[in-house]
């Protein structure tokens, strides 16, 4: 075994994060790890890196009883970590970011650059990437940066690479390289460990799964031997009732007033030519691949960034606003795709990061109420089913599902007309993603009006009323509710990018 | 493998963190074991005199650096303070002496040269909040600005002369006593109190916090981030100015050249050592009222034992060292 990690626990302020969790990866091997949210899967991976230190247990890898300090002991001894949000410095060029810290010298102990950029490009010509290594990283697409950060993972001689949630901000074809990428690392002898959620990604690429609950690990197996079912059913501990469970009204689409309608709206680059509607008590779906302008279009919508053509309508009213606050006052909310860089407030509690939006209507004289604010929280982390040790808790200690409640509440508590919503579900289990868009469901039930921006096709299809798909920046096909299939949706999202 | 790391489950939970146990009650066990060691080393230090001394010394130190940890908490910097004092502490003189305003009335006069120098310098701090926020300059070079031009300002306005007086009415902030208190004292509470709850119960207070926790996510939340931090700076120039006038009562003398002067690093070590992050998104007031406080009693304890002002500095830079080093132990 390359690495073997037994009866390992950990707990937060007196709460078990982690019960006597194992884990074994063998080299060349590509071990997935699924769980839901709070599941455990962070937590164990930031032990073995040494982010966390754990309760008890015992960490074997190559062989010998490893405890790390801090990751970046983990690292030098070759147990590297792919992030969501990948840590690569992108002013600096992609040749340098792989030889960060390690940069070659000449003679003189000046840096080589030639070596360093022939040696980029001879390690990304590994991964069929040919790409210019003088150009900043930042230049370059999600896709692209994860490749970097694993080819510096491998010029490191990483023995183990860690990918968490790789392929959340990949379109299909991008997750065809990553994957191409997997097997080269393979083949050579490194092992993998894959933390997601699309199963089908899982069966594609894992040789072996560990399944985690409840800060457990439940079962341990040979993906060949796991059946799809089997595998929820272990990581739900019970019957999953899936997105089919959602219902939905039936009601006459024509009859309900327009909410927010969108007009050929233009801005920047992103956004070129977008129109969308949103009716009262539905969920209007947004679809497309990356970077075809579904984030911008949000972005425009809430005052973020500014409407430079084409018009928005709120209530049939013409509106542009200047700055978040502004539609914020006009009753609407924004959950937006980045729980970390545009969500929460770390280090905020969850009482605080709830009524963020709310304070200004929470205040007598300027002074908070604290009574009326403490009733609130209480009220939505009931209703929400946030799991949590109290709201005084910080926010950055929830597992990213009950975090996405939290920033969920946040907007629900200031009883907003409209939610827009980005990726409503966002690296969050199967089982809290029911939960989610169900809850939605039931907002939209009782009369408000939700645009949901989404990548992943079973959720548009389980909860939208209608999707509107978006290419290159333009609203390319609008799908009504009985035309909504798989396939329809592929074929429109695909109509423009070829 | 550490020992620390083997430890059974029951024995590492009952072990707190060393590091976070320090960054929260070290301020004050620092003052604690400053207190002490006065009492067994230094002479008389158990006296009224001791404690109207340092307690009229830190005064100013406290306010303006209130000021500071709200700026701090929105993660930014204001270097401009001590320039700032320096131009309040200039304009008073003349304007109860007469030479700027055409006014007879003494007691107009005295009222003016409390309000429209503290005034003058919030219009400064807003000056430096426009920086940050409609230019985008980062709050270290906004503040420079006026850190150097500030104190030139106050020159060209006195010639660079030193402005003697003798006001009792003036100086009543800083000589005066209200039921045996000095006045600066009192000031000092006031202000340390208001911005704790100003902190603790308010919406402006908790915007701050956030816009220093995650600016990005603040303005999602509709709030505006850019008046926030403009608040910051006013407040800031605002407190520096009251600080200021202070220290000219005190000296009985206006001194362009040296009012206020070094008194920016005071007051951001002071924010430092009492524990509040000085990347933002949090602030601490009790903690830089201790942290101000250690810094006097630091300064006293060596002179009162014979050790020169400028070695103080030494270890003021060492305090500040060890402050910083344990919030980030602590947050890790």
């Amino acid at each position: 075994m390359l690495l073997s990690m037994q009866d390992i626990s950990k707990a937060f302020s007196g709460v078990a994060a982690l019960r006597s969790a194992s884990l074994e990866i063998a080299a060349g091997e590509v071990m997935a790890l699924v769980g839901q949210n709070g599941a455990g899967k962070s937590t164990l991976i930031k032990i073995l890196t040494g982010a966390y230190q754990r309760d008890s247990g015992t960490i074997r890898f190559e062989d010998e009883d490893v405890a790390f300090a801090t990751p970046g002991a983990s690292q030098a001894r070759g147990i590297a970590t792919i992030y969501q949000e990948i840590n690569l410095a992108p002013q600096r060029s992609v040749a340098e970011n792989i030889y960060l810290s390690r940069e070659p010298k000449t003679g003189l102990g000046l840096l080589d650059r030639r070596a360093m950029r022939d040696g980029a490009a001879a390690v990304l010509k590994t991964f069929n990437l040919d790409i210019d290594v003088d150009m900043p990283v930042g230049h370059f697409s999600a896709a692209t940066r994860q490749m970097i950060a694993i080819a510096r993972a491998v010029t490191q001689k990483a023995r183990l690479v860690i990918m968490d949630e790789p392929t959340s901000s990949l379109d299909e074809r991008e997750v065809g390289i990553l994957f191409e990428t997997i097997r080269t690392l393979k083949n050579n002898g490194v092992a993998v460990l894959f933390i997601g959620h699309r199963l089908d990604e899982l069966y594609e690429i894992c040789d072996r799964v560990t399944i985690m609950r409840d800060g457990q690990t439940v079962a341990h197996s040979a993906m060949a031997d796991m059946p799809k079912m089997e595998l929820v059913r272990n990581m739900l501990g019970k019957e999953l009732a899936a997105f089919q469970a959602i219902a939905r009204d039936s009601g006459d689409d024509a009859a309900k007033p327009v909410r927010l309608s969108v007009d050929n709206a233009g801005s920047g680059v992103r956004v070129r030519d977008v129109s969308v509607t949103v009716r009262e008590g539905e969920i209007s779906g947004l679809a497309g691949l990356l970077g075809s302008g579904r984030t911008e279009t949000a972005r425009i919508i809430f005052g973020v960034d500014k409407l430079e053509k084409g018009s928005i309508r709120i209530d049939g009213k013409a509106r542009s606003y200047g700055e978040p606050a502004d539609a914020i006052a006009d009753g609407i909310g924004l959950v937006s795709e980045d729980r970390k860089i545009d969500g929460i407030i770390p280090d905020m509690s969850i009482r605080e990061n709830m009524t963020l939006a709310l304070l200004p209507k929470l205040k007598k004289a300027g002074i908070v109420d604290r009574a009326r604010q403490q009733e609130i929280v209480t009220r939505y982390i009931k209703a929400l089913g946030v799991k949590c040790a109290s709201p005084d808790q910080p926010i950055k200690e929830l597992s990213g599902g009950n975090q996405q409640k939290v920033l969920l509440a946040r907007w629900l508590c200031t009883d907003p007309r409209i939610l827009i919503i980005d990726e409503p579900t966002r690296g969050i289990d199967i089982g809290a993603k029911a939960e989610i868009l169900k809850l939605l469901r039931s907002l939209a039930d009782e009369g408000l009006s939700v645009l949901m921006i989404s990548s992943e096709l079973e959720e548009l299809l389980a909860a939208a009323d209608r999707v509107t798909v978006l290419s290159d920046g333009k609203s390319v096909a609008v799908l009504k509710r009985d035309e909504l299939s798989e396939t329809a949706l592929l074929s429109a999202m695909a109509h423009q990018v070829n | 493998m550490t020992t620390i790391d083997t430890s059974a489950p029951g024995e590492r939970a009952a072990r707190p963190n060393m590091a976070q146990f320090l960054s929260r009650y070290g301020t004050f066990a620092a003052f604690i074991l400053l207190v002490v060691f006065n009492l067994i080393v230094t002479p008389n230090f158990l006296s009224w005199q001791t404690l109207n001394v340092n307690l009229t010394q830190v005064a100013t130190i406290v306010i303006v650096a209130v000021g500071m940890t709200l700026v701090i908490a929105t993660g930014g910097i204001d270097l401009s303070v001590g320039s700032l004092m320096a131009i309040a502490g200039t304009a008073a003189p003349m304007i109860f002496m007469g030479t700027l305003l055409p006014i007879e009335n003494m007691g107009v006069l005295i009222i003016l040269s409390f309000i429209l120098p503290v005034l003058l310098v919030m219009a400064f701090g807003w000056f430096n909040g426009m920086l940050v926020t409609r230019f985008s300059i980062q709050p270290i070079i906004a503040t420079l600005v006026l850190f150097i031009a500030g104190r030139g300002i106050a020159q060209v306005a006195t010639n660079g002369n030193l402005q003697v007086f003798k006001n009792p009415d003036f100086q009543f902030i800083a000589m005066g006593r209200i039921a045996g208190i000095p006045a600066q004292v009192i000031i000092m509470i006031i202000v340390a109190v208001l911005a704790h709850c100003l902190i603790r119960y308010t919406v402006i207070g908790r915007q701050i916090i956030a816009v220093g926790g995650n600016e990005k996510a603040a303005r999602l939340t509709g709030i505006p981030v850019r008046r926030v931090k403009t608040f910051v700076y006013v407040v800031s120039g605002a407190l520096a100015g009251i600080a200021g006038l202070i220290v000219v009562a005190r000296n009985s003398a206006s001194d362009a050249n040296l009012v206020g002067l070094g008194m920016e690093l005071d007051a951001i070590a002071a924010v430092a050592v009492g524990g509040s992050l000085l990347t933002g998104g949090r602030a601490n007031i009790i903690g830089t009222v201790l942290g101000a406080f250690v810094i006097q009693l630091v300064r006293y304890t060596l002179l009162a034992n014979g050790v020169p002002d400028a070695a103080a500095l030494i270890v003021k830079a060492g305090l500040i060292i060890i402050a910083v080093f344990i919030q980030q132990r602590a947050k890790g």
